[in-house]
């Protein structure tokens, strides 16, 4: 019998914006330039869960969807303190949008099964949806609380958070199972020790596929078939090129220059 | 219900004021109702609110629901999708349209999960094509590349991006039916709010004009400089990630990936060289005026006015010139 709670941490794996140069000529980032991390929210994520595990007990599980190079950013989360970690890999998970996605995660969740809290970050940085977690949250039949800043307590049964809202921030009970999705603000994440780094190189990550989720799931709801929403075209928006124009003259001159425009702007409002 | 195929727009309010988004939303949902040809109607959510609701037909809306009830009165995100969900399935709108706020994209995925719709997050366009669907366009991954989306399932969802579409003028005297809804509390949630308040402070996102400071500030008091700017254009003071990540300014104005989005009138770049991760967070602004010593910053390229130079030296100047500038308006409405 587990003592303390089990934790499900949702991660993605994404190109490294710290690391990935724009290319200005296309107007748009270099893919090529950079490699792939965990998604930098879902590293709040585990870092969150990680805490809890420290304060209460229990397991962390990390659950990913993705191509086999995910199990590398799997291996970065068992280094960050994850104890186990699933993949879903398959071609049928493929082409998914926001709700196929979820609900193939969710689908893990269940199959996973007994979970007291999922953690998510509150978006990836490259679909920037902020969807998943919720949707997650539906399809699990719990409650979720969004943009959380401050995980103020926490015990076997429930978790009392601070989220913000645009213009309101809430102190919210939320009773276990649930989601919560995490800000930047929640927690500074630790960095791999290097023993654990060497640790989790020989983890075993657990890979299924669609087959393996057919007693909990419905397969014409995964991937591309399962995905409501399409990309119908993608284009260069019109009004991207800026001005540039140099502002000449001595430094007073520039100033003057400035000036006018900062209150010409203003007034044109 | 005579809604059907109509379009619908979530009324966002807190503490009873309604969110600036919703008034942009029947904007363009009376746009796209009006080329349909099908009602535009509102859904309004809360305690005490039922007042609004005429305000909500003042700007274009043609029906209104209300659900009122205490249980309302603060989001329980459970709660209010319980319900919406509930309207959705009995009115089958075709379209329905939330405000991409914070509290607006905790509620769309929840709502599309339940009626397994498909949901475009943070639309910055929305159009019809020849059939009648709706055209979601959205900034996809890779800077400037947009991507328009569409929607197999009915309803077709979107959150809006705030601050992107136009509300209509305020017409008092447009008439629309305000429907009365029985709200059903879903039971217990789950979710218990224990306190709830105003966020004060910055809320940088807002501003009409925002100063920002990059690795070009020396020492932290020199913070107090573009404070001071922002001050004279009537604006707020930004950041770059390094200056918060070293403890100079709180996160609240961090602009870039990791911090908030903005979207002012005028951004001035102060001694911000420009990586990706912050151009992401600015390059929506109107007006982009760089000032970097480094003629090759990268942020030059984005940016509408390129001011080369020492950021000690302009600011400063730039500041004694807005003043110059106040006093002479000040004397152009003395005369």
């Amino acid at each position: 019998m587990l003592r303390g709670l089990k934790i499900v941490v949702l991660v993605k794996q994404v190109p490294d914006i710290e690391k990935v140069r724009f290319d200005y000529e296309k107007g748009r980032l270099d893919r090529s330039s950079a490699g792939a991390v965990i998604n930098p929210f879902d590293l709040n994520a585990l870092e969150a869960a990680a805490q809890i595990k420290e304060k209460i007990g229990g397991v962390v599980i990390v659950v990913s969807m993705g191509p086999e190079q995910a199990k590398e950013a799997l291996r970065d989360a068992l280094a960050r303190g994850a104890d186990e970690a699933v993949l879903l890999s398959d071609l049928r998970f493929a082409g998914a949008d926001t709700l196929a996605t979820s609900y193939a995660l969710s689908c893990a969740v269940r199959k996973i099964g007994g979970f007291d809290l999922v953690v998510c970050g509150e978006k990836t940085i490259d679909g920037d949806t902020a969807q998943v977690g919720p949707e997650v949250a539906e399809f699990l039949g719990v409650p979720h609380v969004a943009y959380v800043d401050e995980i103020l307590d926490v015990n076997v049964a429930e978790i009392t958070i601070k989220s913000q809202l645009d213009k309101s921030s809430y102190v919210v009970k939320m009773r276990f199972p649930g989601l919560i999705t995490v800000t930047k603000d929640v927690n500074v994440p630790r960095l791999p020790m290097l023993k654990d780094k060497l640790r989790s190189r020989k983890d075993e990550i657990t890979v299924w596929n669609a087959d393996d989720l057919a007693d909990v799931a419905k397969e014409q709801l995964f991937g591309f078939n399962g995905s409501p929403t399409w990309v119908a075209k993608v284009f260069a928006p019109s009004a991207g090129k800026r001005k540039s124009q140099f502002v000449e003259g001595t430094a007073e001159e520039k100033a003057r220059k400035v000036a006018k425009i900062l209150v010409e702007l203003r007034a044109s409002r | 219900m005579v809604d059907a195929g109509g379009v619908l727009i979530f009324a966002e309010q807190d503490s009873g004021v309604v969110h600036p988004v919703s008034f942009e939303l029947l904007g363009k949902g009376r746009t796209l109702a009006d080329r349909l040809g099908v009602e535009l109607s509102a859904v309004l959510l809360g305690h005490g609110v039922r007042d609004k609701a005429v305000e909500l037909i003042y700007y274009g809306a043609d029906v209104v629901y209300v659900f009122d009830s205490p249980f309302l009165g603060m989001f329980d995100v459970v709660q209010y999708s319980h319900n919406i969900v509930k309207l959705v399935k009995e009115a089958s709108p075709s379209i329905f349209l939330l405000g991409a706020t914070r509290l607006g994209r905790s509620l769309a995925p929840r709502i599309a999960a339940a009626l397994r719709t498909g949901l475009t997050a943070d639309c910055v366009d929305l159009d019809l094509d020849e059939n009648g669907n709706l055209v979601q366009v959205r900034p996809a991954f890779s800077g400037n590349i947009m991507a328009q989306i569409k929607t197999k399932t009915r309803p077709q969802m979107a959150t809006v991006r705030y601050k992107v579409m136009k509300a209509n003028v305020r017409d008092p005297h447009r008439k629309g039916k305000v429907v009365t809804m029985e709200p059903e509390a879903s039971g217990d949630t789950g979710i218990q709010i224990l306190e709830k308040t105003s966020a004060g402070g910055v809320n940088i996102a807002e501003a009409e004009v925002v100063v920002s400071g990059g690795r070009g500030l020396k020492s932290q008091g020199d913070f107090a400089l573009l404070k001071e700017l922002a001050q004279e254009s009537g604006g707020m003071v930004g950041s770059s990630r390094p200056l918060v990540d070293a403890g100079w300014i709180s996160r609240d104005h961090q602009v870039g990936f990791s911090g908030h989005t903005v979207k002012p009138r005028v951004y001035v770049a102060c001694g911000i060289s420009g990586s990706p991760q912050h151009l992401f967070g600015m390059r929506d602004s109107d007006v982009i005026i760089a000032i970097n010593k480094d003629a090759s910053a990268p942020i030059f390229n984005v940016a509408d006015y390129c001011v080369i130079g020492d950021l000690y030296e302009l600011i400063p100047l730039l500041i004694q010139e807005l003043k110059k500038l106040k006093a002479v308006k000040n004397l152009d409405e003395y005369k």
